[in-house]
């Protein structure tokens, strides 16, 4: 079990706390003249998503958490879990649906995806920011429709639907954000 | 900046004196780790004020006088901290605290402009200023209400905790970030038990506390003043608590300032003294939040 001193703590850093894994968001060190000094830190647990404030006494150790980021490649999803493989070890990992709450509707085979792993374990998936994805179904826009902002529903091919301009066709490819769920552009 | 501070004191007839940063004693303050230096013909520490030694040239009579020096605080490291920062200390025999408080505040003033304006300065009691923001009187609460107030705040320590603990910790997150950050905050009659080495005396209704103030500017603390203890009996009684407070939570000895004591001894002219953190005044004339950003090399590039 590694240990970690607060005066080494930053943002990014991962430690456990009640027995869940945290991201510490911000730390910041507070000491009134001559007397105890204390660390402030904004941490988010990674299992809840929670983001809580903590203070913990200037030179405390906490545990630290063996969380750490990996990219790897998406395989294929046996409909529970979804597989991924370290392409440095050819490892295989598992994901399930928690994990894969941010990326299932993003990714498609051979994609790359950064995954948070906890003692071994896929945490959370996150997939690249920006993706490309085929319109498989929308209804053909009409010219002049602005009733609806412009904008019209499209189901891509991994089943995600996303808001797109009207001009957009099935069969056409679009770049999105998987952060936000916005359709960015169409690429030609 | 120096050059505006040299030239107030120049005006007031306080001298400018230079003592060692190194000496076979420490500071036995439980909260502040002093560095050492291992060397050939035994272990120093580098200075974490310039206090005992500039008190041992007041008892041989030195008259009023003043020094900006490194000092060095080992594990103080944040926005507002750097192990090692410039302070700027000063004694004016024959005066009180008060009077003393008086004098910061004209030498912010005078450092600041004509890069900051201040408002007037807010003068308030430490209890004060606690029942105002954290809604208790430190005088009177005990541990377990301190405990309460700061959990109101969602504010926890791991055990042990002191009542001092609970009152650092509510000051640092919660009253000093209420200051107004147009002006300077001074904050009089610290708690007995963190009277460090101020003398005590009784506020105006009769509960001992320390003749010690803090200056503020905004939540940034700048200074730190006392009208200073002169009996080496009651001194010496401190530093040993002192230690064992050290000791019981698990700190490293420190040697005890024999020379001081002796100074004290002999006789310590009735003075306040005040230590101002010269690079937060700059940070503040600068414009700046953190401290790193007004230092050549702060400490992780240094």
């Amino acid at each position: 079990m590694a240990t970690v001193n607060t005066s080494s703590f930053r943002p990014g850093l991962k430690i456990i706390l009640d027995g869940d894994p945290c991201n510490i968001l911000e730390s910041e060190f507070m000491k009134p003249g001559k007397g105890q000094a204390v660390v402030r830190v904004k941490i988010r647990n990674l299992i809840t998503g929670k983001v809580n404030e903590k203070t913990f006494r200037s030179g405390d150790s906490v545990e630290a958490a063996d969380v750490f980021e990996k990219d790897m490649q998406y395989l294929y999803s046996d409909g529970s879990f979804w597989h991924f493989m370290d392409p440095d070890s050819y490892e295989q990992h598992a994901a399930d649906a928690v994990a894969m709450a941010g990326a299932a509707p993003w990714i498609k085979e051979e994609d790359h995806c950064s995954v948070t792993l906890w003692n071994g374990n896929p945490l959370i998936v996150t997939p690249p920011n920006h993706v490309t994805l085929r319109v498989a179904e929308t209804d053909p826009g009409v010219r002049g429709d602005t009733a609806t902002g412009g904008t019209k529903p499209c189901t891509l091919e991994t089943g995600a639907v996303v808001q797109v301009p009207l001009f957009i066709e099935q069969g056409e490819i679009i770049r999105v954000d998987t952060r936000t769920g916005d359709y960015i552009g169409r690429i030609r | 900046m120096l050059e505006k501070i040299r030239t107030f004191f120049a005006t007031r007839d306080v001298l400018e004196v230079e003592t060692p940063a190194l000496s076979i004693a420490g500071s036995p303050a439980p909260h502040i780790e002093s560095m050492a230096v291992p060397l050939a013909d035994g272990t120093r520490y580098l200075h974490t004020s310039p206090e005992f030694p500039m008190k041992r040239l007041l008892a041989s009579g030195s008259g009023d006088i003043y020094q900006i020096c490194r000092v060095f605080r080992s594990g103080e490291l944040g926005p507002r901290h750097n192990p090692e920062f410039t302070i700027l200390e000063w004694y004016r025999e024959g005066w009180s605290d008060r009077e003393l408080l008086g004098e910061v505040e004209a030498l912010v003033g005078d450092a600041l402009a004509p890069h900051v304006d201040l408002a007037a300065t807010d003068r308030l009691t430490y209890a004060e200023a606690f029942r105002r923001h954290a809604g208790l009187d430190p005088r009177h609460a005990d541990v377990d209400a301190c405990a309460a107030a700061a959990g109101r705040h969602d504010l926890e320590l791991p055990e042990p905790v002191r009542k001092d603990d609970w009152l650092d910790l509510l000051m640092s997150t919660v009253v000093a970030p209420a200051f107004p950050p147009d002006r300077l905050t001074a904050i009089l009659e610290y708690p007995a038990s963190q009277a460090a080495l101020a003398r005590i005396r009784p506020d105006a209704d009769g509960t001992p506390v320390a003749a010690r103030f803090e200056v503020f500017l905004g939540e940034a603390e700048l200074a730190n003043g006392f009208h200073e203890l002169t009996d080496a009996a009651e001194q010496r009684r401190r530093f040993q608590n002192e230690l064992d407070l050290r000791a019981g939570s698990g700190g490293r000895p420190i040697p005890v300032d024999e020379r001081f004591l002796a100074a004290l001894e002999a006789g310590l002219p009735d003075c306040a003294g005040v230590a101002l953190g010269l690079d937060r005044l700059v940070m503040i004339a600068a414009g700046e939040t953190d401290l790193a950003r007004v230092l050549a090399f702060p400490w992780g590039r240094a």
